[in-house]
């Protein structure tokens, strides 16, 4: 039987997709949300280390899974290898319903004015596509409001002096601070630094018909078990299912945009649950399947009109992409700072986020989520033993002893590090794969140690006895963008450098747009939900508002 | 419909090619005694507890041989790690003739510190040179070839460490005991009682 038509598709429903899906449908269209996984819960996989969304050894809890999916990598040297889901290269966000907002750890963070200008404020880039975006943050401050206000964040920036301008305060109370948070606190004030609660995406209050937040251990990688952790998949997505409007269609994988041949998209292929092959037509389509596999489908749709991909005319898509080099410091302390007391994360600064000397951008430096004890067993400093009785002495006096400071340190795109479509391997549907290639960093190395010097003396002043660095970029890093990737359909004013206009629209399609993490032209210096959250908001409130002005983007 | 079978088949054949066999290994060699596990044969079996409980040792807590690492690593081998088959069978065998020729003993047979001395060669990758010197036929070379020492202890003691401190649900970390031991409490009682008061 032949599916019915309407007026819009969307593809993915994490983070971008669940608020564009709610956008559309509200209004009035008529949209089909599709999602390649489905509904998870906690129950599914339980508070099992070795399968969450963090560690995945033995398999991703929130999907994908290895039998279907592959990547391939391309590394520095040539070298071609095939990856599986659970495998760190993958660069993995996740799979169901709600994506990776359902078991993240829910910071959510706002840019900062200067990370709308990143080529204003720090001019050109030798070797990079450092690039101001097409919009600014004042333009998108309502779709942060709508997204805190629809999804939830517990928080008080009037407690950080760096925090970007917002007209309306966020909406529950921020969390109080664990053992580990009081103590860097203190420290931090001490210093000189301006410490603040970090906003979460959770309930420190019952909010939106969910209950408060009773903080587990094991928060980030794992769904809640209470549903105070606010993801796409228990906030927009059944708004929009409410609505009347908005078919969700799980564990169907879109293959391919379809383009008739005056080059408008008619719709969508794809394979449905049972392997079925399927058409879906709609007036507009939006993708939001993540950085990496939005890229991916816009390069695996040619047709006679765009031999190259959708979009894909200049060569740009699945360009700079992004996500951030994650660096700061670990601290042993004599005495214990962990007192159970999850997520774990609890007390940020962003004293070093821009305005630093000599260095481009920067980042937030927060406490670090709880890690768990296999995690734990491959933290030592350097010089102490991997195995043996060393290492396990280590792990029973000093897992509850070690606090990390750290953050994501804004990465400066390069031209070079891109995803495009390998021309052999296929999934399961005979799909071909995202193929990750080139190098990431550029200038990267002066900025992450300055970012980790920090971290430890913040560490320091608190009391750590013993202190050691990590993530600071040594060298040329490969290409990815793990869990924060970004920037592959970046935003422009510019066809001929950018894939995607001020609002998402595809430059060279009417009726095609963006709307997640891809259109990032620079991924600032904060964990990205809450921004493409409040990008499905711009992208999808312009949608429904030119709809409704019987714009039938034609 | 038709197409769609066609490429599964050639997906089937892709992985099996390129991530290493999805298929259980083929054939286990013939001298190997019929096992009540999974994927080792009893010998292998024994090595395994002898290497895990090096890589974790008994002290007031249970060490990773008590705790059923090994039990944890036949279940995987079996299952998300089907992958890593081949390595455990080339790796322990390799283990086995470098003690033969280093010491004329099986690897259980050797004292606890060249035990330990032994799995250092592996970890730094001198294992190999070392044969090389022993052994002018430079068999060890090729025993360990494309520092297959290194890599394979590296991915031992990886799994080792998952089987110890990973859930019990996959058959390692017997009686919660490396949770006991750093002071956690499981099942999560603590975030419920802070939810109900
Ligand atoms: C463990 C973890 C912790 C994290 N912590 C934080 C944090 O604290 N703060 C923060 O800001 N960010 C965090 N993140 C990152 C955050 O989740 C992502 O940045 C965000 O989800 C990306 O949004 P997106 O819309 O670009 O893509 P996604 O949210 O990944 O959504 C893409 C969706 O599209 C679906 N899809 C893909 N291809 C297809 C196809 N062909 N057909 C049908 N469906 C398809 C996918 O299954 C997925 O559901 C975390 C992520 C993880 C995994």
């Amino acid at each position: 039987m032949k599916n019915k038509h309407v007026n819009a598709i969307v593809v993915g429903s994490g983070a971008g997709g669940g608020v564009a899906a709610k956008e559309l449908s509200v209004a009035g269209m008529s949209v089909v949300l599709f999602e390649r996984g489905g509904w998870v819960t906690l129950d599914d996989h339980d508070h099992d280390e070795l399968i969450s969304q963090r560690t995945t050894v033995l398999g991703n809890a929130y999907g994908p899974d290895d039998k279907s999916n592959r990547r391939v990598r391309i590394s520095q040297g040539g070298d071609k290898s095939i990856l599986l889901p659970s495998e760190g290269g993958y660069d993995n966000v996740a799979a169901c319903v709600g994506s990776g907002t359902v078991s993240y750890g829910a910071m959510g963070w706002r840019f900062m004015p200067e990370d709308f200008k990143m080529k204003t404020t720090y001019g050109h880039v030798e070797g990079s596509t450092l690039d101001d975006w097409p919009i600014t943050y004042d333009d998108l401050e309502p779709c942060y409001e709508k997204a805190e206000w629809e999804i939830g964040v517990a928080g008080d920036d009037s407690q950080n002096p760096f925090a970007s301008p917002r007209k309306k305060p966020q909406p529950m109370p921020p969390f109080p601070h664990n053992k580990e948070g009081r103590m860097l606190e203190a420290a931090a004030r001490r210093l000189g630094f301006h410490p603040f609660p970090i906003p979460m995406l959770r309930n420190s209050v019952p909010y939106g018909g969910r209950p408060q937040c009773y903080r587990m251990r094991t928060c980030v990688g794992f769904a809640c078990p209470v549903n105070a952790k606010c993801g796409t998949q228990n906030t927009v997505i059944p708004v929009a299912l409410n609505s009347g409007n908005c078919e969700l269609r799980t564990h169907c994988v879109v293959s391919k945009i379809n383009v008739n041949d005056q080059g408008l998209i008619t719709g969508v292929s794809y394979f449905d649950e049972s392997g079925k092959a399927q058409i879906q037509t709609a007036d507009v389509v939006v993708v939001a399947a993540s950085a990496t596999e939005t890229a991916r489908l816009l390069l695996n749709s040619k047709s006679g009109f765009f031999p190259d991909g959708i979009g894909n005319e200049n060569g740009w898509v699945g360009r700079n992409l992004q996500g951030h080099a994650y660096c700061g410091a670990w601290g042993i302390f004599n005495e214990d700072v962990y007192d159970d007391c999850g997520s774990g994360a609890t007390v940020a600064i962003s004293d070093f986020n821009h305005h630093n000397d000599n260095i481009i951008g920067g980042g937030v430096l927060c406490n670090e989520f709880i890690r768990l004890p296999y995690q734990f067993s491959t933290i030592r400093p350097s010089g102490a033993s991997r195995w043996g009785l060393e290492h396990k002495k280590f792990q029973e006096r000093n897992y509850k002893r070690v606090a990390r400071v750290c953050g994501p340190y804004q990465q400066i795109p390069s031209f070079d590090a891109r995803v495009d479509v390998d021309p052999d391997v296929k999934d399961f549907w005979g799909i071909p794969v995202a193929r990750i290639s080139g190098t990431a960093n550029i200038k990267d190395s002066k900025g992450t140690a300055f970012m980790a010097s920090k971290a430890e003396l913040w560490l320091k002043e608190a009391g750590a006895e013993q202190t050691w660095q990590t993530g600071v970029v040594t060298g040329v890093r490969a290409a990815g963008g793990g869990q924060h990737q970004a920037g592959t359909c970046r935003m422009g004013n510019d066809p001929k450098t950018s894939v995607c206009d001020k609002f998402g629209r595809v430059h060279s399609v009417p009726n095609l747009f963006v709307a997640d993490g891809s259109l990032h032209v620079t991924n600032g210096g904060f964990n990205p939900a809450l921004t493409i959250m409040a990008l499905g908001y711009w992208v999808g409130g312009y949608i429904a508002s030119e709809w409704s002005k019987g714009n039938r983007f034609k | 419909m038709e197409r769609n079978k066609l490429s599964r088949r050639h997906f089937i054949q892709m992985s099996a090619f390129g991530v290493g066999s999805l298929l259980l290994f083929p054939q286990c060699s013939p001298q190997l005694r019929k096992s009540s596990w999974r994927f080792f044969s009893v010998e292998e079996a024994f090595l395994m507890d002898t290497i895990v409980e090096q890589i974790i040792p008994t002290d007031e807590w249970m060490g990773a041989r008590d705790a059923g690492v090994t039990n944890f690593i036949d279940k995987q081998l079996v299952g998300p790690y089907v992958r890593f088959q081949e390595k455990y069978r080339n790796g322990l065998s390799a283990i086995q003739s470098s003690c033969h020729i280093l010491f004329r003993k099986p690897f259980e047979e050797l004292s606890w510190d060249e035990q330990t001395g032994f799995l250092k060669m592996m970890e730094t990758g001198k294992l190999s040179q070392t044969l090389e010197s022993r052994d002018p036929s430079q068999k060890g070379e090729k025993i360990w070839e494309n520092n297959f020492d290194r890599s394979f202890f590296n991915l031992v003691c990886d799994h080792t460490m998952q089987g110890f401190y990973g859930s019990p649900r996959h058959g390692g970390n017997k009686d919660y005991v490396s949770y006991r031991m750093i002071g956690l409490d499981y099942p999560f009682t603590i975030g419920q009682n802070r939810y109900k008061s």
